[in-house]
């Protein structure tokens, strides 16, 4: 009896210990209570983009912005679900497909960004400096280079498919195991890279934040086709009842409003831009 | 060797300056874990000490059951977990997607075949000695329970160290059923999957450690208190 008595008051004691350290954390969770959820992508969240702009919004505003970073394929998915109060991602076709699909109202043009082809400094398949992806491309599949793609169905993945394409090839059929898709975001993409001494498309904002970089650089870059869109869309609340509407409006007009646009222009890394804001940009 | 030199000077400057964020994913690392070993406990023990003490048909079969569950991948508990809480999915009018409480969840769910797997193995073996008493005191189903549970109370705190192991130190269905976000969702193992990511090794490295740190304190203690309460 006695010892039962001990074991009651020993899981009870550790009981009330959780217990408190959960509502103590509770608290703290209260406080901060008014929030929305944005679903977006690894890129903006590695890139360390969301880290300087929300800040500003929520002192600004009193709305904390939750952010669950996925590739844009799963991104998109969670919104679908009305698992997100705003989408904010990077591929337009899947982006106008949303809004034709009816779950959002509008789709608004925020920033661009641009790719890269990263590959070992030592370039066997000599495409440094190459300004014209296609050929670049077409090159690193020539040398069977290894080229480590995302394969995850997200923008960057979706958009190096669309670049194999100008260069009419279509990396599903290649053969000697060069073509690697690893299915991961874009950091782990680029770890493989550097592992691998091997090619990948990265978006500039990642490469530059990126610390393990092994003995890759920058190849090829500046060419129009590797310009990145992002869009930003309010998840429709006609769709979705429970979606924060006025919160998350507040969060997507803020985007695209001069404060939003400047606070994007004013993020950089060793004096170099990762964003071009360009919401007043007819038709991107 | 750089990388550890650099990883374990990380390490200490985040414990030792108390780094704000560290002491938040700490804190929720613990919150969910351990709230999930609480639940697990309550749910775990009893249920393996029955499948081991009591007789009732299908009892073999879900002993074989709770043992395969031991093997559940927390990738596939954590896309259960989601597609069941997301607002698509039938619990989803409570909003519970993206909070601790469905991390709580979703580790519970993960460790419950754990405790009562283990439990069972442990009132089994007790039983060979008790058996005998339990039967001519005619002792009914709940006092056989809670008379093996108490005996065997010192085997089955390794039980659910085993439980907050796996808890605390898997990432694959809090990063689904959290979504990873900052100041809200991110735990140590969340976190150390996002270092990686952005490829800062050393920090991520420095996470693991003081994680491994956390998880030898845990231990010590339940140590100590077996200790003390051998005395």
């Amino acid at each position: 009896m006695l010892r039962r008595s001990f074991i009651s008051r020993a899981a009870l004691g550790c009981a009330a210990a959780v217990a408190l350290f959960g509502l103590g954390l509770g608290a703290t969770a209260r406080a901060e209570e008014r929030f929305i959820t944005v679903a977006s992508t690894t890129s903006t969240e590695d890139s360390g983009l969301f880290k300087a702009l929300l800040p500003t919004f929520t002192a600004k505003t009193g709305i904390a912005v939750r952010v669950v970073a996925k590739g844009t394929g799963q991104a998109i998915d969670l919104a679908k679900r009305g698992d997100a109060d705003v989408l904010f991602v990077h591929h337009k076709p899947s982006e106008d497909k949303f809004v034709a699909e009816g779950f959002a109202a509008e789709r608004k043009p925020v920033m661009y960004n641009d790719f890269v082809i990263v590959g070992p400094a030592k370039d066997p398949a000599g495409v440094k400096g190459s300004t014209d992806v296609a050929d670049a491309l077409g090159k690193i599949a020539a040398a069977k280079a290894p080229f480590v793609s995302r394969g995850d169905d997200s923008g960057t993945h979706k958009a190096e498919l669309s670049l194999w394409k100008t260069a009419n090839l279509d990396p599903a059929k290649a053969e000697g195991g060069w073509y690697k898709a690893i299915g991961q975001g874009m950091g782990p993409t680029l770890n493989t890279a550097a592992a691998l001494e091997g090619y990948a498309l990265a978006d500039r904002g990642t490469w530059l934040n990126f610390k393990n970089r092994g003995g890759l650089a920058v190849l090829v870059e500046g060419d129009k086709r590797l310009f990145n869109q992002y869009g930003v869309m309010l998840v429709s609340p006609a769709k979705f009842p429970h979606v924060k509407a006025k919160d998350g409006q507040s969060f997507v007009d803020w985007l695209v409003s001069a404060d939003g646009q400047k606070a994007i222009a004013d993020y950089q890394i060793d004096g170099q831009s990762l964003f071009f804001p360009n919401a007043n940009e007819p038709g991107v | 060797m750089q990388d550890f030199t650099q990883a374990l000077t990380t390490a200490l400057q985040m414990i030792v300056t108390l780094d704000d964020g560290l002491t938040r994913i700490v804190g929720l690392s613990l919150r969910v874990s351990l709230t999930a070993v609480l639940a697990a406990t309550l749910i775990g023990l009893p249920l393996g000490a029955a499948v081991a003490a009591l007789r009732f048909p299908g009892r073999r079969g879900l002993s074989v059951l709770l043992n395969t569950l031991m093997g559940l991948p927390p990738v596939v508990v954590g896309l259960v977990v989601f597609l069941l809480l997301s607002r698509s999915g039938p619990f989803g009018v409570l909003g519970l997607l993206f909070t601790p409480t469905a991390m709580i969840v979703a580790q519970t769910v993960l460790i419950v075949p754990i405790v009562a797997s283990l439990a069972r193995q442990t009132v089994e073996d007790l039983l060979v000695e008790y058996d005998d008493l339990l039967r001519v005191t005619g002792a009914g189903p709940f006092h056989t329970l809670t008379t093996l549970l108490s005996e065997a109370r010192w085997s089955l705190l390794t039980t659910v160290l085993a439980g907050f192991g796996r808890a605390s130190a898997e990432v694959g269905a809090v990063m689904i059923v959290g979504g990873n976000i900052e100041h809200a969702t991110r735990v140590m193992t969340t976190a150390i999957a996002l270092e990686t990511s952005k490829g800062d090794l050393p920090t991520a490295l420095g996470l693991g450690m003081v994680l491994m740190t956390l998880s030898l304190l845990v231990n010590f203690a339940a140590s100590l208190l077996r200790e003390a309460a051998k005395r």
